[in-house]
């Protein structure tokens, strides 16, 4: 997208993220993702007549925990809401969501920027709802004009995370996603799956021309299930808008859906559109009160977050940004890295071996580190070793693509791998006379009676056979050449 | 065994003495609602063999000698509203025909785990919507005390049930005064218990802030009985309170001399019939004689109460029916051509009339650009009727009204005027919007031998004084 257009983005993004609860929000059925239609269900969740929902204390603790991620103020009590719609996959008829108490508010994210520099994003509202179930339209029956409904989903813990419309490129957007993204899998409270739906993003776009203040009609973008896509739906939308708006056209407010496979957004259909949603109070669940005890002891649960973990890594390993933040992109991954690199003779030596060798294969090979048949144990080990030049860097790369041929970890392959010793009496003794030749004056000694100096000799032998002479051998071998 | 106005404490014993079996009892009870029920139309449903089973249970414990329970062997009949596993539940409703529940109501449980037999399901007004019981959607309910004449509503089943002897107590809900108006116009004692003090799960939501669970009974000793089985925290209701629950059967009989009775004045206005006026008033008379003070209050935002019910009312009610939408369960119309036609017509052919109006009273209430004039304002409203009660609650133990300001009125009277209609609870609304205990005692009868009830407000969680206070009105009146 072109720098120079007269109009400027802006943006704003709304992200559901499923919150990783072993339970339910309001009842105790599962939230195992795959289990048969149906299956994980109760009066609550189905919505039967009398049903009560009671909130899962684990999804306040996982929300919290999310907001002071981002650096959000968490409400003392916020309060429940229904959004009432009609819908097949919403049993109850109403979304148990929060409105105009949300949980908490006022958060942002760095994010950096094409020029190099950085820029805050703010987050306006954190808020707790469900999910609801999913329709099924067509694969389920055998006649293509009936529609099932799964309800396992419905009452699924959801946090929406709204963003203030501070994102101003489709570039940005992408990166504001992916920094979100990297913050929630470092809390542990989601895995962020976009295939199972557990990451999802709408975006809301308008334009104006630079240097304006108020903003132009917003179109809302929806389902979209790939930042990628995002990022081409936020291309097209923009491009759009100044076709429309240069043409001397309007922007109609819409929601849109995106079409990855011709690359284009199309409007809605009109019914799906206009809600009138009905927010009130939930009657049913007492306003939600989280102290500042409780706010205090989740918080010391909060990790270490991703900013502030790669500048402590550059100075606790003499790592560059570039290092950092290539082993903090999980926190798998920075975990398996500092339990190494403590250990390790120099850990600058390790992050360049690990982003050089190891994740080059894992990628290819298709590998998540969890499944790396190189553990951070070998790395270390290789690391170590390629320091003391006991391995030249040509050794190292052969003895890792033997690790991803066998599938074996790294000191195994190198303890059969490593250099062979010299066992063969014949090829030794050509040595140990080469070296009994070169040093006549400690054969005197030893001759003399001095018998320490074969030690001289041993080192001799070792240093000519690079190490790899069989030391038994050599000791068995070496006084009766001495002594002639 | 006359089982007319049998009460739990002499069913038990019966049972206990063995001086008939719960079986028995069972039988005895089936057999009047088979002799009376085609005139009063209290029930929708029996529940022979749960009962039965239950009944067999007892009669084992007692030839074992085991301990009996509390309702050991009590018949007791469920309002409709109320989930009972594998029993036909509709909340009076054509949405519902033939809808078997598969769980229990936490408050029926509680009952069954105490010994209760229970009969059956009493017909209701529609979603407890109604204050006549002509809201059926499967037929009226005739005031045992004179067929012409409306039991009350919503609960009329479950009054007109205890009053005809077709239950020992019965299980109402009250959301603007459908356990006390029926007990009032049926003669028999309606608790309707502080809001969070019995469990709502299982209850079928009508307007959840306003729902309570009560029982109607003969004697306030048994609706005291009652509560002590259905009270306490449950897990499953959320807004259920974490707060102990004392021995209501004690404060039965205490001697009332030196408490403070309020009687405020804007319950006492015109309109109010001169026969109730007069028993109510005796009532007033006979706490003095048994040594209370009685103290003229006023709650000035009394004029405020109806409409505001009808807002909040409405508003939870367009939300909590919502779920009755054909895909799951409930009725679903045939035929329909779109998944919104599938919606209207069935919501259409499945509601009665009231049922809809009221759905849509309350969705414009909630439609944006109304809330803040209609939804926000009514809350306000609650707000200052619960700092008015909070004011007078200061001065005295309990306030004394009239529950209804008429006794029962004719089938198809006010059905054509749904306003005259709503304006039967102007005495008991107040209570629900305010979260406060009342009860309706029996205090008298018309010359044409209409039953009188005279309603007792509380403090939260202090139904141990309505309960002595009714009892000492019940002793009085009887």
């Amino acid at each position: 997208m072109s720098t120079t257009s007269k109009y400027e983005p802006v943006i704003g993004l709304e992200v559901h993220v499923q919150l990783l609860t072993r339970t339910k929000a309001f009842c105790s059925c599962s939230t195992e993702f795959g289990a048969p239609p149906n299956s994980n269900v109760c009066p609550v969740c189905l919505g039967l007549p009398g049903a009560l929902p009671v909130l899962n204390r684990q999804v306040v603790e996982f929300a919290v925990l999310a907001a002071q991620a981002l650096n959000c103020t968490v409400n003392e009590t916020s309060i429940f809401a229904r959004k009432n719609y009609f819908y097949p996959d919403l049993p109850k008829g109403y979304q148990i969501s929060q409105y105009d108490k949300p949980l908490a508010e006022f958060g942002h994210i760095e994010i950096d920027t094409a020029d190099g520099g950085k820029k805050r994003i703010g987050i306006t509202r954190l808020h707790v709802e469900e999910d609801a179930g999913k329709s099924m339209h067509e694969g389920v029956n055998a006649s293509d004009d009936r529609t099932s409904v799964d309800l396992n989903r419905s009452g699924v813990p959801l946090i929406e995370i709204v963003s203030e419309p501070d994102i101003s490129t489709p570039d940005e957007a992408y990166e504001y996603l992916t920094r979100l993204k990297e913050i929630i899998l470092y809390t542990g409270v989601s895995d962020c799956n976009m295939e199972e739906g557990s990451l999802r993003c709408d975006a809301n776009v308008s334009i104006r021309p630079r240097g304006q203040k108020e903003l132009g009609t917003k179109a809302e973008v929806k389902n979209v299930n790939s930042f990628r896509f995002i990022k081409q739906a936020l291309e097209y939308e923009i491009k759009r808008h100044e076709e429309v708006i240069e043409s001397g056209g309007k922007i109609v407010q819409e929601t849109r859906l995106y079409n990855p496979s011709e690359g284009r957004t199309y409007p809605m259909r009109t019914k799906e559109r206009a809600h009138d949603y009905r927010y009130f109070p939930e009657p049913d669940l007492l306003p939600l009160v989280v102290d500042q005890k409780w706010r205090d002891e989740i918080h010391a649960r909060l990790p270490e977050l991703p900013e502030a973990r790669r500048a402590r890594m550059m100075a606790d390993y003499g790592l560059t940004e570039g290092d950092a933040h290539t082993l903090t992109l999980t926190k798998a991954m920075a975990d398996a890295f500092e339990s190494a690199a403590h250990k390790a003779t120099n850990p600058k030596r390790l992050a360049n071996i690990i982003q050089t060798e190891l994740i080059g294969r894992l990628k290819a090979a298709g590998l998540e580190l969890e499944d790396s048949p190189i553990s951070m144990e070998g790395a270390l080990l290789s690391a170590d070793l390629t320091e003391a030049g006991t391995i030249s860097s040509k050794m190292l790369k052969d003895l890792y693509d033997k690790c991803f041929e066998r599938r074996e970890d790294f000191p195994a392959v190198y303890e059969k791998e490593k250099p062979q010793q010299i066992s063969d009496a014949g090829e030794l003794e050509k040595i140990i006379d080469e070296v009994i030749a070169a040093n006549p004056k400690q054969v005197e000694q030893y001759r003399a009676g001095k018998k320490t100096v074969i030690a001289f000799f041993v080192g001799g032998v070792m240093k000519a056979t690079k190490g790899k002479a069989n030391p038994a051998l050599v000791n068995e071998l070496l006084p009766k050449k001495l002594e002639g | 065994m006359n089982i007319e106005r049998m009460t739990i404490e002499t069913a038990r014993e019966q049972v206990a003495r063995k001086q008939t079996t719960a079986t028995a009892l069972a039988e005895s009870f089936y057999k009047r609602i088979e002799a009376e029920d085609s005139r009063i139309g209290a029930y929708l449903a029996l529940s022979r063999e749960r009962a039965f089973a239950k009944a067999s249970e007892i009669d084992r414990l007692v030839a074992d000698g085991a301990p009996l329970p509390a309702l050991a062997g009590v018949p007791v009949g469920i309002k409709d509203v109320l989930m009972t596993k594998d029993i036909v539940t509709t909340a009076g409703s054509k949405i519902l025909k033939n809808f078997k529940a598969p769980y229990d109501c936490t408050a029926v449980a509680r009952l069954e785990r105490a010994g209760a037999v229970i009969l059956g399901k009493l017909n209701c007004d529609e979603f407890a919507m109604g204050s006549s019981n002509e809201n059926s959607g499967y037929h009226p309910v005739h005031n045992p005390h004179d067929l012409t004449r409306v039991p009350g509503g919503s609960s009329g089943g479950s009054a007109a049930s205890v009053a005809a002897g077709m239950a020992v107590a019965t299980l109402g809900s009250d959301t603007g005064g459908s356990i006390r108006q029926p007990a009032a116009f049926c003669g028999v004692v309606g608790l309707m218990p502080t809001y969070g003090r019995v469990s709502r799960y299982g209850l079928i939501a009508f307007a959840s802030s306003l729902d309570h669970i009560g029982p109607f009974t003969h004697t306030v000793k048994d609706a005291a009985i009652m509560l002590g089985v259905i009270a306490g925290r449950d897990p499953l209701d959320s807004t259920s309170a974490d707060v102990p629950v004392p021995d209501y059967v004690a404060e039965v009989g205490r001697p009332v001399k030196g408490m403070k009775i309020g009687v405020p004045d804007e319950y006492f206005a015109e309109g109010l019939d001169s026969e109730v006026r007069a028993a109510v008033e005796k009532s007033i008379d006979d706490l003095r004689a048994a040594g209370c003070e009685i103290v003229r209050i006023t709650l000035p935002s009394t004029k405020y109460a109806i409409p505001t019910y009808y807002i909040v009312a409405t508003a939870e009610a367009s939300s909590n029916l919502a779920r009755f939408d054909g895909v799951r369960y409930a009725y679903r119309a045939e035929g329909a051509a779109t998944l919104s036609e599938m919606y209207r017509r069935s919501r259409d052919e499945g509601f009665g009339a009231e049922v809809k109006r009221r759905i849509l009273l309350g969705t414009y209430a909630l439609s944006a650009g109304y809330y803040d004039a209609y939804y926000l304002k009514a809350q306000r409203v609650r707000t200052l009727l619960a700092r008015e009660f909070e004011t007078a609650f200061a001065q005295v133990d309990a306030i004394l009204t009239p529950t209804t300001p008429t006794p029962a009125f004719k089938l198809g009277e006010k059905t054509n005027n749904p306003l005259e209609m709503y304006l039967n609870d102007i005495f008991t609304v107040t209570a629900d919007l305010v979260g406060i205990p009342g009860i309706s005692v029996p205090c008298g009868k018309t010359r044409a031998g209409l039953p009188i009830g005279v309603q007792l407000l509380g403090k939260h969680f202090d139904e141990g004084t309505l309960f002595r206070v009714a009892s000492a009105v019940e002793h009085a009146a009887s």
